[in-house]
């Protein structure tokens, strides 16, 4: 657990060092958001229409753009050597990645929740729905991309490989994320939904950083 | 003890080398030589069990060392070509990661390598020189049995030399082993060689 710690530390710290980074997914985030009503229009009543989808899909190629790195500058400086033999197993080593992926750029993400929301004029009621469903699928493609990172490593052109892979993996947190956010918009019970949402998440919780490990292993 | 049976390690259809044994007891060092492409670096992989044995096996104290990597990792350190510093981190903060992994205490370690003054500076303004003996301040941490190092003196000075001397003459004191790969003398006396 003290090397659990260590190595979620070091990659909050590190993200700490570099804001930049986790500014330029929340910007990201901001700015697709804010496209729609270019695109479709400002018509009010078809922004809120798509609001949901919009946010989800937003949130999670924002939170895909720090995954191509988040092996690839370790194997490149050495320090994924050391982190292979911390001595903790390479599952656990994942598991720290993806928690210290989504605490520095998930979490951000849903500060900015709000401010995409309101652009997209998706009603008040759902706000608190939407910033759940976004939490919870953030997490689940920090989970996902933690292991697809693992497996393009290395590979050519990796960072193209590595959405490819992820996200198709993402469609069911899609589905239910914007059903849920659908439903409280308007007026019906959004709990279900994100309780599926959950669920996804309690599978790939295990799954993935059990992949990740493998992965880095045969690296 | 650590030993090895004839070691084989392939890089995609050519053999890195094969047929590759030596004994190693406590305290004891051995220096692995050869010329470049050998095999040195990947010879010090494989004990780390970080890349696959072709053939053969690795011992410690009698029983496959490989079957567990985790309670491998935990018995050596490796030290690579590459320093494994995070550039944005001070010298303190670097070893700080690796004071909560295995534990022991940073500034005695910075003091072993003459590091102690250079402790606030973010670790991308200092010489490779200075990198290398950061990485280097990692051995002396914590105790492990097993020291992989891969060219441990490139860039030093005589004086730092002179340090990592006194570490692996205390590292050797307590029973510990030492694996080198080295183009330079080595400040390890009695060392075995192995030429591959």
């Amino acid at each position: 657990m003290r090397a659990f710690n260590a190595v979620f530390l070091r990659e909050v710290r590190l993200a700490l060092r570099h804001p930049a980074d986790t500014l330029a997914a929340v910007l990201f985030f901001v700015l697709v958001c804010a496209l729609f009503p270019f695109g479709v229009g400002p018509a009010p009543e078809t922004l809120a229409r798509i609001a949901p989808g919009a946010l989800l899909a937003a949130a999670l190629l924002a939170a895909l753009l720090p995954l191509d790195r988040l092996f690839g500058a370790e194997a490149e400086d050495g320090s994924l050597d050391q982190l292979l033999l911390s001595g903790l197993p390479p599952a656990a080593l994942a598991m720290a990645k993806a928690l210290g992926h989504w605490v520095t750029t998930g979490l951000p993400l849903l500060a900015a929740t709000p401010v995409a929301a309101a652009m997209l004029n998706l009603p008040t009621e759902a706000w608190g729905a939407a910033v759940i469903a976004l939490a919870l699928a953030t997490a689940v493609l920090s989970l996902f991309g933690t292991a697809g990172a693992a497996l393009t490593l290395g590979a050519r052109r990796g960072g193209v490989l590595l959405p490819l892979l992820v996200l198709p993996l993402a469609i069911p947190a899609v589905i239910f994320g914007a059903a849920g956010i659908e439903a409280a918009a308007a007026g019906l019970e959004a709990r279900p939904y994100l309780l599926l949402l959950g669920a996804l998440l309690a599978v790939a919780a295990p799954m993935a950083p059990l992949a990740a490990g493998a992965a880095l292993r045969a690296e | 003890m650590l030993q090895g049976q004839d070691l084989a390690c392939w890089r995609g259809e050519r053999a890195v080398f094969a047929g590759l044994s030596f004994d190693l007891a406590p305290g004891g060092a051995l220096l692995l030589t050869g010329p470049n492409g050998a095999g040195k670096s990947s010879l010090l992989r494989l004990l780390a069990g970080l890349i696959p044995a072709a053939e053969g096996r690795l011992l410690w104290e009698g029983a496959d060392a490989l079957a567990d990597r985790v309670a491998h990792a935990r018995r050596l350190r490796y030290l690579s070509h590459a320093d494994a510093l995070k550039p944005s981190l001070t010298a303190r903060e670097n070893l700080e990661f690796f004071a909560r992994l295995w534990g022991g205490e940073v500034e005695p370690a910075l003091g072993a390598l003459g590091l102690t003054e250079l402790a606030e500076l973010p670790a991308r303004v200092l010489s490779s020189g200075q990198k290398r003996r950061l990485a280097l301040a990692r051995l002396a941490l914590a105790p492990a049995a097993i020291w992989l190092l891969d060219e441990p003196t490139v860039g030093l000075d005589a004086a730092s030399v002179e340090r990592l001397g006194a570490l692996l003459a205390a590292h050797r004191g307590r029973g510990g082993m030492v694996l080198a790969a080295t183009h330079l003398p080595l400040p390890l006396p009695g060392a075995g060689e192995l030429r591959l």
